[in-house]
């Protein structure tokens, strides 16, 4: 085939492509400010914008109070998750004790272990604490993650033992070495682990509409996703695809600011999973 | 002497993590053996049943339905997702202008909630006024279904998942693609291969590893799917985009059965790790 001609090819794939991703956020986003009869229609842009839907969902559901909902958890969980996994992973890349590799096949355990065979349990479990409609529900579950321990395992090896050594003969602690040396060498993992943790807690909704009925406790995902399937909508698509956009926008602004990030570690998961 | 670290330090260390993985991992994996093998509404006492439920999971339909539709689903899933991305990241590994915004926007649906994602293509895909019926009703072709025929209902699902996941998929095989070594390709050029016999001999064993993970990464996801349909279809039309997940939900949630729901996730479990295995030994390769 003609070189040119195959070029042209290649870009017509790609930009196909581009317009299948991109449209059809493009087409809800503009949904939402459109007159209701216009949004099935093929014509993108709106004849007059109204802001109708957003008015109804913000008088509909407490949605303000599930953004700051969400954000809380996956803030709390995030934090959690950086600490403790950073603990566990230094004791296993940088210390020598009884029981490590053990330890360390626990870790795995838990990395390959499917989410399935511990929802009914943990459930119940949420259920004897009495932490059904709590926050604790949303947080304790995550704190600690294994892939998180993978990773700082990995990360920390990387660094200079002599490093290490000599902050101890400055008479560091151990978690002072953690915190002050090895953290500040790491910020990479750090980023993977905190981005990682933090969308996929934000994006979780299995876990949330199993533990929270009250609406006021409710995760942002799980409160639109019972606002489409439930009657609060009447059926109004504006109102839908505002919900939508609204639980969209936090992400997508965050993925524009830190699309490096966000690309770099998603990748480093997939591969690691 | 300070320089020796005390013995206690590394398990103060690790104390968080063990406490976490005693109460939300070992014990609920513990309690999931016990629960196999009860009745319990959570109100009135556990009630001893034998292997009871593993019987009723084997000639239960509707467990069965779920697991075909979840086989159908990976059957469409994954040759797409594979397919797709393959395609787009070797066109994107050429000397390709705007190369980054291409990455960027592929990698768009990926961040983004499942729960957007389906509410927007429950809309596309409305058969009077969604916006794929519409485009191909302008170029002449029929209108589908897409939602509300036994048939088609998984597949669009399935072709829904993909175009959320495939651009994780994409940037994964670019690097794969990136890191195999120039000089492979000009040996095989001197061994007088075409295009597409380099591309059979050597970028696709290069990529084995990435091949491998990303389906079995699509596997786990088609075995995870559960707010798709809940949203969507909530299972219908007639069970026929009812997931595994979604069926366990509605065991523990709707009928409060929870040793028969827990029954259920610990046989998915065990057909997850079954099918893992089995994707491990016949896609992996050791081509050195």
């Amino acid at each position: 085939m003609n070189r040119r001609l195959l070029r042209g090819l290649f870009y017509l794939v790609l930009l196909g492509g581009a317009i299948t991703f991109i449209y059809p956020f493009l087409w809800m986003v503009l949904g939402t400010i459109k007159p209701e009869i216009e949004i099935t229609t093929l014509r993108l842009l709106p004849s007059r914008v109204v802001f109708d839907s957003y008015r109804a969902v913000f008088s509909k559901i407490p949605i303000a109070r599930a953004f700051l909902n969400s954000l809380l958890v996956a803030s709390l969980v995030t934090s959690s998750v950086l600490v403790f996994s950073s603990l566990t992973g230094y004791a296993l890349s940088r210390l020598t004790f009884k029981g490590k590799e053990l330890l360390f096949s626990l870790v795995l355990f838990t990395m390959m272990m499917p989410f399935q065979i511990t929802l009914i349990p943990m459930y119940i479990l949420m259920v004897k604490f009495h932490w059904v409609d709590t926050y604790q529900a949303l947080v304790v579950p995550g704190m600690v993650s294994a892939f998180g321990i993978l990773i700082f395992r990995q990360a920390f090896k990387a660094i200079p033992g002599d490093l290490i050594d000599s902050a101890r003969l400055d008479g560091y602690t151990e978690v002072e070495i953690l915190f002050r040396i090895v953290w500040p060498l790491s910020k990479p993992a750090l980023i993977t682990v905190g981005l990682i943790t933090f969308v996929n807690t934000w994006n979780d909704v299995l876990w949330p509409i199993i533990v929270i009925r009250d609406q006021t406790m409710m995760t942002m995902p799980q409160m639109v996703a019972l606002f489409t399937v439930g009657g609060q909508a009447e059926a109004q698509l504006g109102n839908i695809l505002a919900a939508a956009t609204l639980l969209a926008i936090p992400m997508v602004a965050a993925y524009l600011l830190f699309q490096r990030y966000f690309i770099e570690s998603m990748a480093t998961s997939g591969l690691k999973g | 002497m300070k320089f020796t670290t005390e013995k206690s330090i590394p398990y103060i260390l690790v104390t968080p993590y063990l406490l976490h993985f005693l109460v939300i991992t070992a014990f609920p994996v513990i309690f999931s053996l016990i629960l196999t093998l009860h009745r319990w509404n959570l109100l009135s006492p556990m009630q001893w049943i034998g292997g009871t439920n593993f019987s009723t999971v084997l000639t239960d339909a509707l467990f069965w339905k779920s697991l075909w539709n979840t086989i159908r689903f990976l059957m469409i899933h994954i040759p797409l997702q594979v397919g797709i991305a393959l395609v787009l990241a070797v066109i994107l590994n050429q000397q390709i202008r705007a190369r980054g915004f291409f990455r960027a926007a592929y990698f768009l649906p990926v961040v983004v909630s499942g729960v957007v994602v389906t509410i927007l293509w429950k809309q596309l895909y409305a058969s009077e006024t969604g916006t794929i019926n519409a485009l191909l009703s302008t170029v002449g072709l029929p209108r589908v279904e897409w939602l509300t025929s036994t048939r088609i209902a998984m597949p669009a699902i399935a072709i829904m998942a993909t175009w959320k996941n495939v651009g994780l998929y994409i940037i994964l095989l670019l690097a794969g693609l990136q890191s195999i070594p120039r000089q492979l390709y000009e040996a095989a050029m001197l061994d007088g291969a075409g295009r597409l016999g380099q591309f059979f001999q050597i970028t696709i064993p290069m990529l084995n590893p990435i091949l491998l993970s990303v389906i079995i990464l699509s596997t786990i996801n088609g075995f995870s799917l559960f707010i798709e349909p809940y949203v969507m279809t909530g299972g219908g039309p007639l069970n026929s985009t009812l997931s595994m997940n979604l069926y366990t939900y509605r065991q523990a949630f709707v009928f409060y059965k929870m040793g028969y729901a827990a029954t259920l996730g610990f046989t998915m479990a065990v057909i997850i790790f079954a099918v893992v295995v089995l994707e491990r030994r016949y896609v992996e390769r050791d081509y050195l």
